[in-house]
Parts: C-alpha cells; structure tokens; sequence
C-alpha cells in the first residue's frame, strides 16, 4: 500500500468535482492523512488467498420484466429541477 | 407503565386504542404537544407537518370505529429519519444540497407503514446524509441528548432515537450503515435495531454507502421494535439487493423463544478504549444471562482492529459514487453564477456540502482513484471477507454475541468535532455487524454515575432476528432501564 503522502488533494477534488477553498484544501489534507494512517494497518494482513466481498450476501443477476408500468408525471418528476422549462431541465451552456 | 400517553409504548397504546380508551387522534395530540414543549431543547426534528399527522390520526380513528383497523400499528406515529422518502414532505438528509428538496414519492418502508395504518411522523435530524455519530454534522443544527442537554444524541439517526427518548413519538425509523441506528440508541436509553441486510427495502431510502446501509426500528421496549420490523420487512422488486426469506411473527416468537442460549463474548470489544462504567454494565448483563442458564463462551474476532479502517475505506468509496448525483442539475442545490456546466458542478458541490461529506467524498474518490483501487478498495473488501469470515466461525459454537454497542456513553458536543478519527473510532463495536451484513440491535443495560445511558449490543446470525429480538426480550423483561424517563 502506497503512503499516504500520496494525497493529491487538487487532483482528488479535481475528480470529484468539489471546489475547495485553500483553508478546506489545507484541512481536509491533513485529517485525510490521519484516517489514511490508520488505514495502512490493513497491509498488515494477508489477503493474498481471499476473495473480495462486494455485497454480504451473494445475490447475482436480478432481472425485472420488461413491462411498462406506471411512472411519475412529468411535473411530478421535475417538482424538484432548479431551473425548467418546457418540460425538460435548463442548464447553462454544455459546449461553446 | 407511564401515565403520559406519549411515553406509552405501542403495545400499550394498541390496547388502549383497541379498548376504546384512548383515540389515535387525542394520541397524536399528545405527542404533537410534547414535540412543541421539549423540541426546542432537543432538536431531534428538522420539521413536522402536524396537519398531515392528525389527519391521519383522525383516519385511523374512523377505522377504529368502522371494524376495519389495520392492526396494531394503526394511528401509531412512527417518526422519520430525514433520509426516508415519504411522499409530498421534505427529503433533506440534513443538508443544504437537499434544503427545499420535497419527495415525489413514497419510500417502500413508507407505503408499508401506511399500509399499517402508522402515521409517518416528522422528518428526524441526522448527520449530512447519515455521515456521522453525533448529529453535529446537520447542516441545520445539532440533536441534543434528552438526558444530558450538553451531550450529544449520538448519530447519525441522532433525531430518531431522541424523539422516542423524550416522547416526541412512540416508535421511529432510522438507518444504520456503521452503527447509526445501534449507536444513538444506546446514548438515548432505547431500543434500535439494524436488521440483516437484504431484509428491509432501501427503496426510497437517500443512499450512503449501498452495500451497508439498511433501514430499522428504534423503540422504547423490544416487542415495539419487533411489531416495527415486522411491519417494515419483505423482499421488494424496487431494491434488487433485497432478499426473499421466510419472515416469523417476530411478536409472537418473542414469547415462545425461552433459551437457554448460547452467548458469545468476543474478547477484542473488552479491550483498550473501553470506558469502565459501560463494561460494567455490560459485564453485568452478561451475569444476568449467565444465571438464566445461557453458555457464555469466549469467542474470538481477530481482524476487529481492522473493521474501521476497511468501513472508512469501503463506506467512502461507496458513498463517493452516491452522492456523484448531487451535480446541480436535475435536483438539489445550484449554484449561481457557474460559467459553463463543469464549473456549475463544482461550484453547486461545493455550496451544498458540508465538511464532513466533502471530506468522505473526497476520501472514497481517493481510494477508487486509478492507482490506489487495488491498494485501498479491493484489499479492504479482502478484509471484509475475512471479517465476516470470524462471525461466522463464531456462530459454529454460539447463537448470538454480546458487546457493548459504543465505547463510551455519550460525549460532550464538540468534543470529537474538530478530530475525524476520533469520532470513526467511536464505531469500532458496530461497525463489523454492517461489514458481515449479520443483524444488531442495542438496548438499554444501565446508567452511568453521572446518568447517561449504556447499550449492551446483541449481534445475531443472518435472518434470525426473531432469535435476537427473544434474547434482547429476556433481558428487558427483568430490568426496567427503559422505564427511566429523561427529566425534561
């Protein structure tokens, strides 16, 4: 496991699309460190033969059928859009 | 028993209201007034429609009268974690990005409570989208502990076991992802219960971390918390990762299931860090079970010191991918101003979230990031198999485990505010119970010299929560802790 030094915060908040102040950038690196310090305690552990656990309890491929079923209206659906017009979502310019 | 209708436990009132003694609308009144007297000094509700409540209240009366009652829930109000959908009332998560947002449509556990004749109460404080074990992290303000105004609640579902702590409801619902329905209750003096996961529906239920969040029960004695579930529970088409199980009458099982049981003690949640006053109240539960006859053996859960670091690893990265939703567009927090759609991203992101869940955000999209997914994520889901792996070599040689649910009672509000680690470190007995998947549940145990509650945690195998609900049952029957009101 890399060490935790490796945080790149502007790249990490680059990807998670969250603007930062330098104040929160300063802050949340250095408590980010301190969780990833206690985290580098699982290298300790052998896994080498072990399979991950993505869910508790193995449940794989839960099909629905392909009905059409009633849905919310589209009023309803966009009661809580920031900005709407015509029935559909207006955001601001996607390209130049 | 209480001689105030909103300290009355729904066992209690159904008799009542089957008797004609009491309506659910003088009910509801009840708690209505109780929430407007002590609410201020709580503040385990970021709202309540009280118009919708005795609405309700007066429906479940009219079938009362006209033979039809739906059972023992009906015109019972059931108070609601802020993350629970209930149609045409605010959806918050406590958080600014969901401030005026108001749901479209019912929660599955929601349609079934109303199916129950229960009236959805309120909407409960949390931590910023359940993020936390203290309340602190609303956006909105911080849920005081009913014993101890100065102490937290406890978190995320801080809201939800206050509310039934100090009677501004009869029963709730909350959500538990590393502790959050088990925690809370044990600092309030009540009943919370986290069911298996896959057994209750998450349909309607805002996301945090998908393979550990599930929705459960608080309540003042267990055979509410078993009525509760047992109105709540079912595999659902709407949530894929539910599972189809034969459901028992868990009411009816609390009475037929005597033991003697086999109790497991694991010895890594009697270590460091372990508050003197909660081990011994937790000792003592473990003697009483031993004189009802019960085997208590010393189990073990090796990989225990790892369950925070892999929770802190997993819930994150989860919870990362949950909130990649929160973008400003279709619904939630926009900022002005933006210049182009990427810049409206970051800056309606940076708007509506508070520290907490950017920190986590920020956290789960490190771990997942290209070059670190290997190192983080998929080790810490190895160590997950192992740690599921112990409980279920535990449960080889006994029927449920015994724990204390938190570390310590509860802490001053600020205390751990300004140090993350401290507070994840808060988790460390209720965070394996949400890896493995298994059902928990916390109930009262005792008092501290200074009047704080303490929660023993009973942590059951998978599905056989009727099991663990019997075992929590023979506990309270002999120990009244709950009947012990805060003085408000």
């Amino acid at each position: 496991m890399s060490s935790p030094h490796d945080l790149n915060i502007d790249h990490v908040a680059n990807l998670a699309r969250i603007a930062l102040t330098a104040e929160e950038k300063a802050k949340f690196s250095t408590q980010i460190e301190d969780v990833l310090r206690h985290i580098v305690k699982l290298k300790e552990v052998d896994v080498s033969k072990v399979e991950p656990t993505a869910h508790a309890f193995p449940i794989y491929n839960v099909w629905a059928a392909d009905v059409p079923a009633p849905a919310l209206p589209v009023e309803q659906a966009l009661k809580n859009a920031p900005a709407q017009r015509d029935h559909m979502i207006s955001v601001p310019p996607v390209v130049e | 028993m209480s001689n105030e209708l909103f300290f009355k436990t729904a066992t209690e009132l159904a008799s009542l209201l089957e008797a004609k003694k009491v309506s659910s609308t003088e009910l509801m009144q009840a708690v209505v007034a109780r929430t407007k007297a002590v609410d201020p000094k709580i503040k385990a509700f970021n709202s309540y429609d009280e118009a919708d409540a005795l609405a309700q209240a007066r429906a479940a009366d009219e079938r009362r009268a006209r033979g039809t009652s739906l059972g023992v829930l009906d015109g019972i109000p059931v108070g609601m974690k802020d993350v629970i959908a209930v149609n045409g009332q605010p959806l918050t998560a406590s958080s600014k990005m969901l401030a005026n947002f108001v749901s479209p449509y019912d929660s599955t556990v929601t349609v079934k409570l109303k199916q129950a004749g229960a009236i959805p109460w309120g909407r409960l404080n949390l931590d910023e989208f359940a993020m936390g074990s203290s309340t602190e992290n609303s956006a909105f303000h911080t849920t005081s502990n009913p014993y101890d105004l100065d102490r937290v609640a406890g978190g995320s579902s801080g809201g939800s076991a206050a509310s039934v702590a100090a009677g501004e409801t009869i029963v709730s619902l909350g959500s538990d992802t590393g502790g959050s329905i088990r925690q809370p209750a044990a600092l309030c003096n009540v009943v919370g219960l986290k069911p298996t996961y896959g057994l209750v529906s998450r349909y309607g239920l805002i996301a945090f971390a998908s393979s550990l969040d599930q929705i459960g029960p608080f309540a003042r004695s267990v055979p509410d918390a078993a009525a509760l579930l047992q109105a709540i529970v079912g595999q659902d088409p709407k949530d894929s990762t539910s599972v189809q199980t034969d459901v028992p009458n868990y009411v009816a099982e609390l009475e037929k299931r005597k033991g003697p049981w086999r109790l497991g003690i694991p010895k890594e949640y009697f270590s460091d860090g372990l508050d003197p006053e909660v081990g011994a109240a937790v000792q003592a539960a473990i003697d009483f079970y031993r004189k009802q006859g019960c085997e208590i053996k010393e189990v073990s859960l090796p990989h225990t010191e790892y369950g925070v670091g892999v929770y802190y690893i997993i819930a994150t990265a989860e919870c990362s991918s949950n909130l990649a939703r929160y973008d400003g567009i279709r619904y939630g927090h926009r900022a002005e101003g933006a210049k182009d759609i990427v810049d409206l991203y970051f800056k309606s992101r940076a708007e509506g979230f508070g520290p907490e869940t950017k920190r986590r955000v920020i956290l789960g999209t490190y771990v997942l990031s290209s070059g670190y997914y290997d190192a983080y994520y998929l080790r810490a889901q190895k160590v997950r198999t192992l740690i599921r792996q112990d409980f279920l070599n535990a449960y080889r040689d006994v029927d449920a485990i015994l724990t204390p649910t938190s570390p310590t009672p509860a802490f001053k509000k600020g205390e751990k505010a300004a140090n993350p680690l401290a507070m994840y470190l808060s988790d460390i007995y209720t965070i394996g119970v949400n890896l493995a998947g298994l059902p928990g549940m916390s109930i009262p145990c005792g008092f501290s010299k200074t009047g704080l509650p303490i929660g023993l945690q009973i942590i059951g195998q998978p599905f056989k929560e009727a099991e663990m609900l019997a075992i929590a049952r023979a506990y309270e029957r002999a120990h009244d802790w709950s009947a012990r009101h805060p003085q408000l």
